[in-house]
């Protein structure tokens, strides 16, 4: 029952972060979005294997992908916001600030 | 010693991924282990005493507690400026005073940053840490620096410095 | 129908959205976001897929899938800030 609810809470969290990755109106807004509501969502849906499986080699393995999730999503996140700005991509028509500039060059 | 424990860390790592005791099962996983602690021991986190001290990992259990709920609210966060109609949203990159030295527990602050409520580490260039925010809202430098690094800074220097 | 199969089915149809702007993304950057998005929503899938069949395995092609498209955004993301010194 627990292990329901989290899948179904995961699940929801995708979709926000889905809708943000269609809705979003630049790269960088797009990469908050999937990044922040899919690390969540995937890792609540693998808390929800864990508690389905208890224990066991299956549950283990549960535990070791969170971690994996976390990390090598955040970690592509900062290549990737990094690597389009570096390739020239501009902040969209609604930003206010931009301190990276003058650095980048 | 950074062999060492990356050779423990390996090891550790196979026997939970295979999840099984028998003997064969550990040599391959021994060997396994020698052959990635040879190739890659010189990249591995040099002060390798730190962890022997337990009151670090009291605060690592306190630094975690804070960033899960840290990481729901900022879910919350994207779920409303996504689902409202006009969109509320100012974003711009902001520059932060770093005041940690270690090079680990930078790359810890930037993780924990990019999983706060409406922010995302761009790059770390000197002492300054660049910052893309969702919505800018303020212009004076003090109060933001406190805003996105403040929950997190005193927890991360007593855990990896 | 199970409830976990109906999980089962947005999950797949959330991972077929992220196609959308695979083909769609303005700029080669949109395409990145996607391809990593689309990850981690496959390591989901996986995920939902071992409680209905009740086989363990399938968390193992899982953590394969993560390694491995992670390795990929990075290299993609390297390109990216790399190709600006080239020219």
């Amino acid at each position: 029952m627990v292990s329901t609810i989290l899948i179904v809470i995961g699940v929801l969290f995708n979709l926000i972060g889905c809708i943000g990755l269609i809705r979003f109106p630049d790269v960088y807004n797009r990469l908050q979005s999937a990044t922040k509501c899919g690390t969540l969502g995937t890792c609540s849906i693998l808390a929800g294997t864990l508690f389905h499986f208890g224990f066991t080699d299956a549950g283990i393995k549960a535990i070791i992908a969170i971690p994996l999730i976390f990390f090598g999503a955040t970690v592509a996140a900062h290549a990737l916001v990094r690597g389009a700005y570096h390739f020239g991509i501009k902040l969209g028509d609604k930003s206010v600030k931009d301190d990276y500039k003058d650095v980048a060059k | 010693m950074r062999y060492l424990a990356l050779f423990i860390l390996s090891f550790l790592f196979w026997l939970l991924l295979t999840f099984d005791l028998s003997p064969i099962n550990l040599a391959v996983g021994a060997v396994a282990a020698l052959i990635t602690s040879l190739l890659f021991g010189k990249y591995f986190y040099e002060r390798v005493y730190k962890f022997l001290q337990p009151q670090r990992y009291f605060w690592f259990l306190i630094y975690i507690i804070i960033l899960i709920w840290e990481c729901i609210k900022a879910n919350f966060d994207v779920a409303y400026r996504v689902l409202h109609p006009a969109m509320p949203i100012k974003p711009g990159i902001v520059k932060i005073k770093l005041e940690l030295q270690s090079e680990f527990a930078r790359a810890m602050l930037a993780n924990s940053i990019t999983m706060t409520p409406g922010t995302i580490t761009v790059d770390i260039v000197g002492d300054d840490l660049f910052v893309h925010w969702i919505y800018v809202s303020s212009e004076d430098p003090e109060q933001y620096s406190r805003k996105i690094t403040g929950r997190f800074e005193k927890y991360i220097k007593k855990t990896f410095e | 129908m199970d409830l976990l199969e109906i999980l089962l089915y947005i999950q797949i149809a959330l991972s077929t959205s992220c196609l959308y702007r695979i083909i769609r993304g303005p700029s080669i950057a949109d395409r990145m976001v996607a391809i990593d998005i689309f990850g981690v929503l496959v390591v989901g899938i996986c995920a939902i897929l071992s409680i209905i069949t009740e086989k363990g395995f399938i968390l193992d092609i899982g953590i394969a899938w993560v390694i491995l498209s992670f390795i990929g955004t990075l290299t993609l993301a390297k390109y990216l800030s790399g190709k600006k010194l080239n020219e």
